[in-house]
């Protein structure tokens, strides 16, 4: 069992490129202007090309794997995504930093398995919050 | 809309090389998406879709529900049940079980030929 549990990471951020916002909107088949087109995301009030809501996976990235690597270890192999959870705030647009911080939330036990409880919160630049995340991984 | 409506339903096929993609833009490491025999040695039948990729349409289909204003998509919380793969198709349905403070719940499924992928997820809309 873990020793970390309750400790919060040092925060990562993460630049926001137009290109990463357009790969992952392609990736994911998202194909509304206003993830492709500046213009088009103005247009509809964004301040620059805005990123779809599940870009999130994306720029809070860098910061879950410390944590990750760290509570789950040697057991990373059997690790399987049990859930997640994503409650959006300011849309993410390209020029943005956003800046992530991820604390070991609960371990816990039930059927022979492990569930390890991540959660995440994401400021752009202004301070604003961009999403908070749970992200539950399982060890079976 | 309004308890017991349904969102439209959404069906997308990802072919051969999408876990590449997906990995490549999103920047997922793990080698079960991507490389048959890793996949393989690992009990798996072959490389197996990401489950955030599968995540991914749930909250297309529900944000395509509101006139694909990402703006209106306030929450989603998903759990991961089986393994999706490559080169079948998804289909996501969703019906509105409550409203509430100006939203809408969604409970939303995405399944592959029959099998749940993604199950019990939970969509928050303004409307």
């Amino acid at each position: 069992m873990t020793t970390n549990l309750g400790k919060t990471y040092e925060p990562a951020t993460f630049d926001v490129s137009a290109d990463r916002i357009r790969r992952y909107a392609e990736a994911v088949h998202e194909d509304n202007p206003i993830y492709h087109d500046a213009q088009a995301a103005r247009a509809a009030g964004f301040r620059d090309l805005v990123a779809p809501p599940m870009f999130a996976v994306v720029y809070s990235a860098p910061a879950m794997g410390p944590p990750i690597f760290e509570t789950i270890g040697e057991d990373l192999p059997r690790m399987v995504h049990g859930g997640q959870e994503f409650v959006w705030g300011e849309p993410v647009c390209a020029g943005d930093t956003i800046t992530t911080e991820a604390t070991v939330k609960d371990v816990s036990e039930k059927d022979g398995k492990t569930f390890y409880v991540f959660e995440s919160v994401s400021k752009n630049q202004d301070g604003e919050e961009s999403v908070r995340a749970t992200w539950t991984n399982i060890v079976r | 809309m309004k308890q017991g409506d349904s969102i439209p339903a959404l069906k997308v096929t990802p072919d051969k090389g999408l876990t590449q993609r997906y990995k490549d833009a999103s920047g997922d490491p793990n080698p079960i998406h991507v490389d048959e025999d890793f996949a393989k040695s690992v009990g798996l039948p072959g490389v197996i879709l990401h489950g955030l990729y599968t995540m991914a349409q749930v909250a297309r289909a529900n944000t395509a529900a509101v006139g694909d204003d990402p703006r209106k998509l306030r929450r989603l919380a998903v759990q991961f049940r089986g393994m999706g793969f490559p080169e079948q198709e998804i289909t996501v349905t969703g019906t509105v079980k409550e409203e509430r403070d100006g939203a809408v719940v969604v409970e939303t499924v995405a399944q592959q030929g029959g099998n749940q992928i993604i199950r019990n997820a939970e969509a928050e809309l303004a409307v």
